[in-house]
């Protein structure tokens, strides 16, 4: 079964000062957000697979969304998030059930490689509520600059039936990163770790 | 003449397929370009500001550019407008009051005239401010299947001496409008109200 999308939408951050100082090139990042209906609401559903499904199909069209969004090929990608927020009368397990069996492969799919896990969040609330969507390296999760988190927020979702999910991409890492650890130019790119 | 100095910018672009109601034929779309530049009145007293109004045009114009670009580039799909500004706690209300000519203006050129006053809200806020920017008709305020809002806001935006400023562009109606008033089909277009 797919999606019942309510509301697609997507955010483009690009920061070009931080404390003063040019960052150049300017650090970009997007989040591609789907409004979905969830179809356990309410009840206490043993076999979550449909959401699973869900799940799948959203990691293909949210991360297609976000590149689109930076207008950049997807192995321009550099980083890269995932996040849920269930509404009042659904299960944080719901939100594990879209994000982590099957959303990942597409994303990797559509960004060329994707060799380190996808950072996660998720969290039950109301309409408005912020999802900070952490982000890490998507070739090696200890490159230290690209440590990072994107806030989005829908004003009017979740509502109590309803699932936010969010997939963010990035083209960089922090604006003027300075805390050392491993750079993005020493990627063994192998084990997804470093 | 104070520079317009650019931190970061952002897009919001919001996709609506139904409220719970029968999806529309076209989804509505709810756009926003937001930009945080440094308050060049933060912390103290300014007496003549109203310069820098001039200052901002250029700035206008490449939001109302990005932000159409984002709803797909065709100035003849815009049905809605509104604009606003989130003044940082180092500014003045009256600082936000600056964005009104040069916003509007950027507007208006951009779609190829527009005839109607473009809403609009300020306040005073921090980082993580939200603010509901109204939207209403771009040729007729009165249009009542057209009054609607966008929230908007950026998590790490405006910090005390910045200030966050807004435009907002709608491709249409309320999703499921059905409150009557005057129709768009029934705008005279002459007094930019009816």
């Amino acid at each position: 079964m797919s999606a019942k999308i309510r509301k697609l939408l997507t955010f483009v951050e690009e920061t070009r000062l931080e404390m003063g100082r040019p960052v150049e090139p300017p650090t970009r990042r997007a989040a591609a957000v789907a409004v979905i209906e969830n179809p356990f609401a309410g009840r206490y559903v043993e076999d979550l697979s449909e959401l699973t499904q869900i799940g799948e199909e959203l990691g293909r069209l949210l991360t297609e969304r976000a590149v689109a969004a930076l207008g950049i090929p997807g192995d321009r990608a550099e980083s890269y998030g995932k996040a849920a927020a269930v509404g009042e009368e659904g299960e944080l397990e719901h939100a594990a059930a879209i994000l982590h069996p099957k959303l990942g492969a597409p994303v990797r799919q559509v960004l060329g490689k994707g060799a380190a896990l996808i950072p996660s969040s998720k969290k039950r609330g109301g309409p408005g509520v912020a999802l900070d969507i952490p982000l890490g390296h998507k070739d090696a999760a200890f490159v230290r600059s690209h440590f990072d988190g994107m806030e989005v927020r829908v004003h009017d979702a979740p509502r109590a039936g309803e699932i936010v999910v969010a997939v963010a991409v990035t083209d960089s890492g922090r604006p003027l990163p300075r805390v050392g650890g491993l750079t993005k130019d020493q990627i063994k790119g192998e084990d997804g770790l470093r | 003449m104070p520079e317009v100095v650019l931190r970061k910018r952002a897009l919001i672009i919001e996709e609506i397929f139904h409220e719970g109601g029968p999806p529309a034929a076209v989804p509505l779309k709810r756009g926003a370009a937001l930009a945080v530049i440094r308050n060049p009145f933060a912390g103290r007293y300014v007496e003549e500001i109203a310069h820098f109004m001039k200052d901002l045009e250029p700035l206008g114009i490449e939001m109302a550019r990005h932000l159409l670009a984002g709803l797909g580039g065709d100035a003849k799909a815009i049905q809605g407008y509104g604009k606003g500004a989130i003044v940082g706690a180092a500014g003045e209300l009256e600082h936000g009051a600056l964005w009104h000519a040069p916003g509007g203006y950027a507007m208006r050129e951009v779609l190829g005239g527009a005839k109607a006053i473009v809403p609009s809200t300020k306040k005073v806020g921090g980082p993580g401010t939200r603010l509901d920017v109204p939207v209403t008709h771009i040729d007729a305020s009165y249009v009542r299947s057209h009054f609607d809002a966008m929230e908007v806001g950026i998590a790490d935006a405006p910090k005390a001496d910045e200030m966050l400023l807004v435009l907002v562009m709608t491709t249409g109606a309320r999703i499921h409008n059905r409150a009557g008033g005057l129709k768009a089909s029934e705008i005279k277009g002459e007094d930019g109200l009816r």
